[in-house]
């Protein structure tokens, strides 16, 4: 197996890696005391721009630039606010740098915090991860116990406090007003922008909204500098390692940390170990998270004009193209979370989109009507149309449902829902065509797994 | 009947209004608080949290209703999560279901017979890659086979002492009373 420095993961193996006991021997805490006593904010903020690190929440903002359009003559102190409601299918990564090293995010959000001027941080956590919550709540009593949270953390007057805020279980708090909205005690519901957080959030407060592996990722920024911090990547505007996360069909699924520009084949054949049975080859591939279109490792990259973005990779699979915020979107899909979904041969597309489909009729959160409607009917045609009763016609349908939920709604849910829908009907039409005249073959997820009992990984 | 929180957690609700800058905020952990003394929201419940925060009952009811964590009827003391989104799915998801569906002897949304368990699904927890994966109150389990599965529900059976007829109102488990204290950053977490 390929074997990449770890950076951000780097403390994850060592024993009780959550305490401070522990993590202090491996340099926590250095690079915010060098943050507040060596560097000036704006330092702080300069070298966070000059890593190029994109979000790492799904839409691939880089940080930096939006650090920077925080009011310069704001009357009130900016909220940070930490996005920890990890909900996103085939999204498991915030959650091991909350279990396994909580005080790398506690220190980022420190430095974080310094750079943009806030006096408090919230961490707004999914409400079922209660260990990450637990160990989030013990690291910042043991910071607080040090002094690094406090009036004057390393004797510096800037007064820092950081509160765990519990979610309560709805995947649209993940969107960032929604998370503002349920934070402030009401109802997970989006709220129109503009204003954009950075202007007007938390509270009516100019707030910073990061994810936890973008302000987990700070202390390393700081303690190698933004330029050294950046080029770890393979992809130019597009800095650093990241997690990458790899589940389904692989013999070990898991988190890994890689250099930004990983390839999915990398992804899948190296740290993935393969393809779950030898006998089953890989079909298709949902890159960062459900909300991004599918990809097929059959389909190759068609980019002769040497001005293209991907015409380094002109006629080498889709597979075989370097992971990044901008490379992805040429693709015609979306990095998303860098946490793919791997399927092979058993699987029917019929049968993944119903799954899919039914998760977002579920978490719509109802306001817009092109999105509760649509949702909710798609989820229906899909389960006709596995259940035998659905129709030549469907196919169409779904497409014309799927295009009427674009760019008609509050927030980008609806787009994240029909754009994995139409890649799905566009590379796999003849499979929904077919279920519309026969009927899908039912229950083809587990197919692999079944009959086995399960073996719980590699077989 | 009214219903009243313990004297320690009206100290954490304390606590809490300290954190933010309006009341209302606290709305979500206090019924947080609540759900783990009493096990579930009742209208009593919704009541309290109206008068303690100072909001119409409307207003709560309204988030009660929009979040999932919170259960509007009794649940039995052990509630189980089996995520069936797509990671899970693939790697028998479905199975775990169909396992435990005919263990308790109820469907998904109903109680065990026993009174001691109640099932329902989950949409993706963030364990995607130790499908597939079940939640247990607060404890995930993960990494899935049939065997371990029962051993999961044969232990927990064993501590759920309380024997009820299923839909019996149920207090929360003494053990997630405790942890309610460590969870609101008053604890050793
Ligand atoms: C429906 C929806 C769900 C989202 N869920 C999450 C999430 O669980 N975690 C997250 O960090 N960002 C999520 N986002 C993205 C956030 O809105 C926001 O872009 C992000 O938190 C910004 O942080 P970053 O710039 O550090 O990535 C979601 C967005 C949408 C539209
Ligand atoms: S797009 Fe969907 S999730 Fe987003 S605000 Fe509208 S209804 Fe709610
Ligand atoms: S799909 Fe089950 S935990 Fe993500």
């Amino acid at each position: 197996m390929a074997d990449f420095p770890k950076v951000l993961s780097n403390r994850y193996a060592l024993p009780q890696s959550w305490t401070l006991k522990t993590v202090e021997a491996h340099g926590a805490y250095s690079a915010a005391r060098q943050a507040f006593t060596t560097m000036k904010p704006e330092q702080i903020a300069a070298e966070v721009k000059d890593a190029n690190i994109r979000g790492r929440g799904g839409a691939g903002f880089p940080a930096g630039v939006k650090w920077s359009f925080l009011p310069k003559d704001s009357k009130v102190a900016p909220y940070l606010v930490i996005n920890a409601d990890e909900g996103e299918p085939g999204t498991f990564k915030d959650r091991t740098i909350m279990e396994l090293d909580p005080h790398r995010l506690i220190e980022g959000c420190l430095i974080a915090m310094r750079a943009i001027g806030a006096n408090v941080c919230y961490i707004y956590v999914r409400g079922e991860l209660v260990t990450s919550i637990k160990r989030l709540e013990a690291a910042i009593e043991e910071a607080r116990s040090r002094g690094y949270i406090g009036k004057q953390p390393f004797g510096v007057n800037h007064e820092l406090k950081i509160y765990v805020h519990m979610g309560a279980g709805a995947y649209i708090c993940g969107e960032e007003t929604s998370l503002l909205n349920s934070l402030e005690g009401m109802r997970g519901e989006p709220r129109l922008k503009p204003p954009f957080p950075a202007v007007k959030g938390a509270f009516g407060a100019p707030t910073i909204v990061n994810n936890v592996e973008t302000i987990a990722s700070v202390p390393d920024i700081i303690r190698m500098g933004g330029k050294a911090w950046s080029d770890q990547s393979r992809l130019p505007r597009d800095g650093g390692t990241r997690l990458y996360g790899v589940s389904g069909h692989v013999k070990t699924p898991g988190v890994y940390e890689a250099p930004v520009g990983l390839t999915l084949r990398e992804l899948i054949y190296d740290l993935g170990g393969g393809m779950l049975y030898a006998a089953r080859p890989l079909k298709a591939v949902i890159p960062g998270g459900s909300s991004t279109p599918v990809l097929r490792p059959g389909d190759l990259v068609h980019a002769p004009d040497e001005k293209h973005p991907l015409h380094p990779w002109h006629g080498k699979s889709h597979i075989d193209v370097p992971m990044g915020v901008d490379t992805f979107r040429a693709l015609g899909t979306m990095l998303g979370t860098c946490c793919a979904i791997v399927m092979d041969d058993s699987v029917n597309m019929v049968d993944v989109a119903r799954n899919l489909m039914h998760f977002y009729s579920h978490e719509s959160c109802g306001q817009c009507t092109p999105c509760r409607e649509g949702t909710g009917w798609l989820h229906d045609v899909l389960r006709n149309l596995c259940e035998g009763r659905g129709s030549e016609n469907d196919a169409a349908m779904l497409v014309e449902i799927a295009n009427n939920m674009m760019g008609n709604t509050i927030c980008a849910f609806a787009d994240g829902t029909a754009m994995p829908m139409l890649g799905l009907l566009q590379k796999f039409r003849e499979e929904f065509i077919e279920a519309g005249k026969r009927g899908a073959p039912k229950h083809t997820l587990g197919a692999t797994v079944r009959g086995i009992g399960f073996t719980g990984g590699a077989a | 009947m009214t219903f009243t929180l313990s004297a320690e957690s009206e100290k954490i609700v304390d606590e809490l209004l300290t954190r933010y800058p309006t009341k209302r905020a606290s709305c979500l952990p206090v019924l947080h608080l609540c759900q783990r003394e009493q096990g579930w929201i009742s209208p009593e419940v919704i009541d309290y949290v109206a008068k303690r925060l100072d909001l119409p009952t409307s207003e709560v009811q309204g988030i009660v209703t929009f979040y999932t964590m919170y259960h509007q009827e009794p649940v039995a003391p052990n509630v189980v999560w089996v995520c069936r989104t797509l990671s899970c799915d693939l790697r028998g998801g479905r199975e775990v279901q169909k396992h435990l569906e005919e263990r308790f002897g109820c469907h998904v949304g109903g109680t065990s017979k026993d009174g001691k368990f109640t099932l329902k699904t989950a949409e993706c927890l963030a364990a995607c890659g130790q499908a597939p994966m079940i939640q247990v109150n607060d404890e995930f389990y993960e990494n899935l086979t049939l065997a371990s599965l029962d051993r999961v529900i044969d232990e927990l059976a064993a501590k759920t002492g309380v024997k009820s007829p299923s839909g019996t109102p149920q207090p929360g488990t003494p053990e997630a009373r405790v942890r309610a204290k460590t969870l609101m950053g008053l604890g050793e977490g």
